[in-house]
């Protein structure tokens, strides 16, 4: 059953397809590898760097106080990749994001149906720790949002919130997020000064940091570049190639250019729905959508 | 316009202070002594205390328009501190250089000239300088008398009257219980006898050195009444007359640490206030302590765990609404509720053995306290929830984001944000309670504590008895005092000493505002 279902890959994904409704099936495998090996068009890059999906959505519908901001979103995001969520303000991609790691309970009067999955689990139910899927599904935000405390203590936040105590643990975890983020060398002499001290593009880089020092396996950026200048945005996107080793990372974006550059797949959304999905050079240069067409060809949004 | 009403608010601010401070300030420094004659013959020594018109003279008339106020001193023998004069009726006034200024220990001071001085009886010194100069040089060995009596009666008879308290304590306990444990009575009462026969080894002691206090001093005041004092009653011998400006500032700052340090007299209208600055220090500092914990956590629980909604509002409403509230309302909770309900509640549990002379069912330091505190707490509250709804979102997001909880959010990132503002809340809080005075009269100021709430004796720390408090100490100096013209200048040195306790208090607070600031310098807060 789970050999057969070559339309779970990204590339096949549609805004029409309901993963799961055929045939009934709700068991889930996330182990399963996932071939390209039936696609007509194999010279796109993406096709080469299939995996297999670290988180998955389906049939997610979202709603604040009655409006309905998310529709029946069904996507796949693959280990050690990178994905670009693009679409006009508005459109419902950071909620899309923050439903991977549960942040939007923290917004009143908000009803989501559909299942989140994490490793083969629905992160919704209720015997989900948040704080533990939070650990596992990191964070970066639109505007970086260091603590006002030292260039150091913002990288032991986490871990020591999680119990590590031990200060030469914590230095090597501080210098190793660090060096991860491609940080360490311009704060090593003052890891002790205040981190509100720090340029834009390096709080940015130090929000990473923080959130690579909780060992996550998922990354997830809401728009990290939107308030930086091109250089450090160069920077942060060059960080992002280096880190898809390690991690599997979604970032939501509004620069197309970036999206391009960056991810290996990429989803485009409208008015709440994912219309359409799939290997980011595919995507960008032979859509199957109208609406995408019009969106990167810059007709409007 | 604005900026007028500013300055207006200013001036006025500054009048005030100032008018105290010229007040207050020069309270302590010694007047020179004249020597009034009158066409009608008599004499009039004194310092003189302030100038004016005669009410209802025509100022266009020249001479004889003024009129001015004397402090002639000697209360014993002429019935008042102060004499009005009217210049026309001075024929002649001088600066006697024999005149001296006596601070005595009852009945205020004395202004006259010393006659002679005698010990047991003989004559050791005669005429106003010799007198003076031997009058100087006893002195501090009856200072040291003095102290030394002193030292037995709070120290040793003030531990034995302690202990014999506890033990009668313990005999009407063991009486309550209804054990019939004979010979434990018996056992402490022996102990009782014992402290007794001790008590009156201590007052022999006292009794002796009584003995050495023989030294008298003759005076002469105007109007050529003699006086004889005994060397005890003296605190301080001035001669204003001769000493110079360095020789009265010495007597100046003399004076003012005596203000400062000393215990008050003569119905709290001389000597310090010392007992007054402690309660009230003591009292702010309780108060922070207690409003402070209850502020912030109400405060967070309404902003951070609450859900907004009516009811969310309709308490917010009535914490705001409870700063309005007039505080002797208050006062009137707190004897209701603290003092009468917990006060009482606790006396019948815990020292039942005293009843029916209560405890803590009586007004207290900690009583007055809790009721400040339940007074400045819609102040923390609100500034506090201020400084809450400043934190930045993204803040607490990325502390949810690296998967802390609620609470570790709230703990290490909301708090530490917050400092500044609930600092401000109890700069102000601190400000408001140091400058209550109605809910405490009610609550337990008294006019003269007989013991600090802090001593040498277990448990130290005595929240359950009295204090004496500026604020009330200025009511009740200026305004219950029998020598009301003795007492105004105290009022004013009352009054800018309770200003610069605020000051004091609050510059504290803000100093640890301004660090906290500091350490999170850039943020939003």
């Amino acid at each position: 059953m789970s050999s057969n279902k070559p339309n779970m890959t990204p590339e096949n994904a549609s805004p029409q397809y309901i993963p799961g409704s055929a045939g009934g099936e709700n068991e889930k495998k996330p182990g399963v590898r996932i071939s390209s090996g039936n696609r007509a068009d194999n010279s796109t890059p993406g096709s080469k760097i299939l995996g297999e999906p670290i988180m998955e959505v389906r049939g997610l519908n979202l709603s604040y106080s009655g409006k309905q901001a998310l529709k029946n979103i069904n996507i796949a995001f693959l280990k050690n990749r990178i994905t670009a969520l693009i679409g006009p303000s508005g459109c419902g991609k950071s909620t899309l994001l923050r439903c991977l790691n549960r942040m939007n309970d923290l917004v009143d009067g908000v009803e989501i149906t559909g299942e989140t999955l994490f490793g083969g689990r629905n992160i919704y139910q209720p015997f989900i720790h948040v704080s533990e899927l939070r650990k596992t599904v990191g964070m970066v935000f639109q505007k970086s949002n260091p603590f006002p405390k030292s260039i150091f203590e913002n990288v032991a936040y986490g871990p020591r919130i999680h119990g590590v105590k031990n200060q030469s643990d914590l230095g090597g975890l501080v210098e190793r997020s660090l060096k991860a983020a491609a940080l360490w060398e311009e704060v090593r002499d003052r890891l002790h000064d205040s981190a509100l001290g720090l340029s834009g593009g390096q709080q940015q880089r130090l929000c990473i940091a923080r959130a690579l020092a909780v060992e996550p396996e998922v990354l997830l950026m809401d728009e990290p570049c939107s308030a930086l200048d091109p250089i450090a945005t160069a920077k942060i996107e060059d960080l992002m190639g280096d880190l898809k080793d390690k991690y599997t990372i979604i970032i939501v974006t509004h620069n197309m250019q970036q999206a391009a550059r960056v991810s290996d797949f990429t989803g485009f959304m409208l008015m709440g729905e994912l219309v359409e999905f799939g290997v980011t050079t595919k995507l960008f240069q032979n859509p199957d959508d109208k609406r995408t067409i019009d969106y990167i060809t810059g007709r409007f949004g | 316009m604005t900026g007028g009403a500013l300055a207006f608010c200013l001036i006025m601010v500054t009048g005030l202070v100032a008018l105290i401070m010229a007040n207050g300030l020069g309270f302590f420094w010694p007047g020179d002594i004249y020597r009034f004659t009158l066409k009608d013959g008599r004499e009039i020594a004194g310092q003189l205390v302030e100038r004016e018109q005669i009410p209802g003279s025509d100022t266009n008339v020249p001479g004889g328009l003024f009129r001015i106020k004397v402090k002639q001193a000697n209360r014993d023998l002429y019935g008042t501190d102060f004499v009005w004069i009217d210049e026309s009726a001075i024929t002649k006034k001088d600066k006697p250089a024999d005149a001296i200024l006596i601070h005595r220990r009852e009945w205020g001071d004395f202004i006259g000239v010393i006659v002679e001085v005698t010990d047991a009886g003989k004559s050791v010194a005669k005429g106003p300088q010799e007198g003076l100069k031997f009058l100087k040089s006893l002195l501090p060995q009856a200072d040291a008398t003095l102290a030394a009596i002193y030292a037995i009666e709070k120290g040793d008879i003030g531990q034995i009257n302690y202990r014999q308290d506890a033990l009668r304590l313990e005999i009407k306990k063991l009486e309550i219980k209804g054990e019939g444990a004979r010979f434990k009575k018996a056992g402490i009462e022996a102990q009782i006898a014992e402290l007794g026969k001790q008590y009156a080894i201590q007052s022999a002691r006292i009794d002796e050195l009584k003995k050495k206090q023989t030294a008298n001093v003759k005076l002469t005041a105007a109007g050529g009444v003699e006086k004889e004092l005994p060397l005890q009653t003296v605190v301080r011998v001035i001669s204003p007359n001769t000493e110079g400006v360095i020789g009265k500032t010495l007597i100046y700052m003399e004076r003012l640490w005596e203000f400062l340090s000393g215990d008050p007299r003569e119905a709290n209208t001389e000597g310090g206030v010392f007992p007054a600055i402690f309660g009230t220090v003591m009292l702010v500092l309780i108060m922070s302590v207690i409003v402070t914990p209850f502020g912030v956590v109400a405060a967070f629980y309404l902003r951070e765990y609450a859900k907004q909604g009516t009811l969310v509002s309709i308490v917010r409403i009535a914490v705001n609404n409870l700063a309005g509230v007039p505080s002797i309302v208050f006062g009137v909770f707190g004897v209701g509720f603290f003092i009468y309900f917990v006060g009482g509640g606790l006396d019948r549990m815990f020292f039942p053995e005293r009843l029916p002379a209560p405890t803590f069912g009586t007004g207290g330091i900690l009583w007055a306290s809790l009721t400040l505190a339940l007074l400045t707490l819609p102040v923390v509250i609100v500034s506090t929830e201020e400084g809450l709804a400043q934190i930045p979102k993204g803040l607490r997001e990325a502390s949810l984001a690296l998967g802390a909880t609620k609470f570790e959010t709230t703990w290490r990132v909301a708090l530490p944000a917050a400092l500044p503002s609930i600092m401000t809340g109890l700069i102000l809080a601190m400000a408001r309670a140091a400058g209550e005075v109605a809910p405490l009269m009610i609550t337990g100021v008294v006019k003269l504590a007989p013991a600090l709430p802090l001593d040498g004796y277990w448990p130290f720390v005595h929240l359950e008895r009295k204090f004496m408090h500026l604020g009330f100490h200025i009511y009740d100096v200026g305004f219950q005092s029998p020598n009301v013209d003795a007492a105004r200048p105290m009022v004013y040195t009352t009054t800018l000493l309770l200003l610069l306790i605020v000051v004091f208090l609050t510059l504290g607070a803000i100093m640890t505002r301004n660090r906290l600031r500091k350490k999170f310098a850039g943020s939003a807060v």
